[in-house]
């Protein structure tokens, strides 16, 4: 990985982390309603997974999906005004923090049904095939969604027909308060690309390099012809499943452990002992995209509410 | 009678059925230890066990499929889904096998189980978390479908429900839970299928409101009183069975007719009870029965645009002033 490539990545989790905090922030105090699901702690995945995707490569999404889009090309501020419910929002305000797409980026949405996005993502790279391209998918989804009958079936399809599709599968442990054990019949989620004849692989999904390294492997075997992927990414999210989850499913401690393992912290410290960067020139990254929320906030509290005159445009288009 | 909230109701009347019937158990997802997202099975994993109070993983069709194995084979399941939205990715073993198990088989397997959970508007949980599914369920024969309004009738129609040997779709509303209202307490009380309550009596015309409508219309019937219109409002509480008798006994007491739900309009329950209406009590009819319910408009994110697609007091009052010719 060039070091271009690696301040970029850099540079994608921290606008993550800082969207999702700032978030949280005015989820409490109100000016954000709904489910808002955080992904801080697996900033890792999307950051390194979509440095590698153009904007003619596809990806799907989940209910937990405010990183993807940002890797993906979302800006921060239509971004933020989709989960105000603003007129200026990346769906006008119809779609909220669980539907935020953008097609015209290759972002073929969050999706709030679990396991819902999968076959979307195999719909894309379905589409790249026919045409032609050497453009992909990819899929992102939890572990929880890895025990819906769609995603084998669209595992199982992928595979028949070789499709440049790559499944990542976050595995941080919990569907809402059902840890993995008690749902899910394989500890490495990884191991079920066997039933459908793909190369499956887990990975530490806090470290940027073992992510880039198996990710750089799928997309070079999709790219060229050689189909589908499995990739699953150990990790863990730091917040509740939602804002407002008592959380009575797990421990301070647990939580605290997998703190010490931020992805950020860890790229960083790799960063600056490779020489890659100076721990300033990293904090300057970061003020860089403190200054960017702030103005994403303002856009968005700025932004008009959608006017109810309106509200059934676009239920067909034309 | 017990004053509790609507999802203490539920919770109080499933614990209490699982106590007298060892037959009876509960899946879901999230129900065991969180209690449900919504907290309608709280403290039944510590009385009742994980033999009977079962976690499981996200997979709507094979819990459900689970729930009509487990009833023909002597079992008596409730199946929790955390949002109704989801019965659609188990479609085909709620409409293909639940539905038609009974009849195909000649009668021969009853199939007592209980698909039950939240639905609506009210929380920001935009289109594919918000929808009221229920008139799907009425259109195929073979499914009971439940829409309770207040903690006393949940209470009431799932005892009927759990004891019921068909299957039988149960339609909680999320911003009910939280009501609060009398509950009987005796542990036999139930409400049978298809007997509408008639909630107000009125003389000018018959208001029919399912759900949270019913609490809705509640106030604008009382507001209309100031007007001089007296509304009978009426829940049926039941949408299959449908109490069609004390619907047509009011039209024909008022005259004139409005439905209201939260579903979509088009197709919506209020198409069939307005259509029933009108082949019932045609000559009795003194203005065109009207319908409201959710625009044809996915359910937007934003507030302001939710309140736009779903009735309104003033959408309900106009309506009425409307079949008055006022
Ligand atoms: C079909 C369906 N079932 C259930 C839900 C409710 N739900 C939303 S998120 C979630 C947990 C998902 O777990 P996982 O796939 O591991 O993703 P994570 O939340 O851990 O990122 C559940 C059960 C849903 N949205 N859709
Ligand atoms: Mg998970």
């Amino acid at each position: 990985m060039d070091q271009e490539k690696m301040l970029w990545i850099y540079r994608k989790m921290q606008e993550i982390r800082k969207f999702e905090e700032r978030a949280l922030l005015l989820f409490e105090r109100n000016e954000l309603r709904g489910s808002v699901h955080l992904y801080i702690g697996q900033e890792a995945v999307a950051a390194t997974v979509c440095s590698h995707l153009r904007d003619t490569d596809y990806i799907s999404s989940t209910h937990r999906g405010h990183g993807h889009c940002i890797a993906k090309g979302a800006e921060l501020g239509p971004a933020l005004a989709e989960m105000m419910g603003k007129a200026t929002g990346y769906c006008l305000g119809r779609g909220g923090s669980m539907h935020i797409a953008d097609v015209t980026k290759g972002n073929l949405g969050a999706n709030a049904i679990v396991g819902g996005g999968v076959p979307i993502a195999l719909g894309g790279a379905l589409a790249n095939q026919m045409r032609g391209t050497d453009d992909i998918a990819v899929a992102f989804f939890g572990d929880g969604a890895t025990n819906e009958g769609i995603v084998h079936e669209s595992m199982n399809l992928a595979s028949v027909w070789n499709l440049p599709l790559i499944f990542v599968c976050e595995n941080n442990l919990y569907g809402i308060s059902t840890h993995t054990s008690q749902s899910t019949a394989v500890e490495d989620i990884s191991v079920r690309a066997v039933a459908y004849d793909m190369p499956g692989e887990t990975v530490d999904g806090n470290d940027v390099l073992s992510i880039d390294k198996a990710i750089v492997k799928a997309i070079e075997r999709a790219r060229s012809g050689g189909g589908p992927s499995l990739i699953e990414c150990k990790t863990y999210r730091w917040q509740g499943h939602w804002t407002g989850d008592p959380q009575v499913y797990r421990t301070r401690e647990e939580v605290k452990s997998w703190m010490e393992k931020c992805p950020i912290k860890r790229f960083e410290e790799y960063m600056v002992s490779k020489k890659i960067a100076t721990e300033d020139e990293l904090k300057k990254i970061e003020e860089e995209v403190i200054v960017q929320m702030d103005a994403a906030e303002k856009f968005a509290l700025e932004s008009p509410e959608p006017d109810p005159a309106t509200v059934m445009d676009n239920v067909f288009c034309y | 009678m017990s004053k509790k909230s609507y999802s203490v109701a539920i919770r109080d009347v499933i614990a209490e059925e699982m106590s007298r019937d060892d037959r009876v158990f509960i899946i879901g997802e999230d129900i065991a230890e969180q209690g449900g997202i919504f907290g309608c099975t709280r403290g039944l994993l510590e009385q009742f066990g994980e033999e009977r109070v079962r976690n499981t993983p996200i997979s709507e069709a094979a819990m459900i499929g689970a729930g009509v194995g487990a009833s023909i084979s002597g079992m008596r399941p409730i199946v929790e889904l955390m949002y109704m939205d989801f019965t659609f990715v188990a479609m085909d073993q709620i409409l293909n096998q639940a539905a038609k198990i009974r009849y195909m088989y000649g009668g021969k397997a009853t199939l007592p189980l209980v698909i039950r959970g939240q639905q609506g508007v009210g929380r920001g949980n935009a289109a594919t978390h918000s929808q009221s599914v229920e008139s799907i369920f009425m259109h195929f024969p073979g499914l009971k479908v439940v829409m309770p309004s207040n903690p006393g009738e949940a209470a009431g129609l799932l005892r009927t429900a759990i004891r019921d040997d068909n299957p039988v779709m149960f339609f909680e509303h999320k911003i009910l839970y939280n009501t609060q209202g009398e509950v009987n307490d005796d542990p036999d009380f139930a409400i049978p299928f298809g007997e509408a309550n008639i909630v107000q009596e009125g003389s000018d015309v018959t208001l029919i409101a399912t759900s949270q409508y019913v609490n809705r219309c509640k106030a604008v019937a009382e507001k209309l009183k100031q007007d001089g219109i007296s509304v009978e409002l009426i829940d049926p509480r039941t949408l299959v069975p449908f109490d069609t008798e004390t619907v047509i006994d009011s039209v024909k007491k008022t005259g004139r007719a409005v439905v209201v739900h939260e579903a979509h309009k088009t197709a919506g329950p209020g198409a069939e009870i307005a259509a029933m209406i009108m082949e019932e009590a045609f000559n009795y009819l003194d203005a065109p029965v009207l319908r409201l319910g959710a625009a044809a408009c996915p359910l937007p994110f934003n507030l302001n645009l939710e309140n736009a697609v779903v009735p309104q007091e003033a959408d309900i009052e106009s309506a009425i002033k409307k079949v008055l010719y006022k």
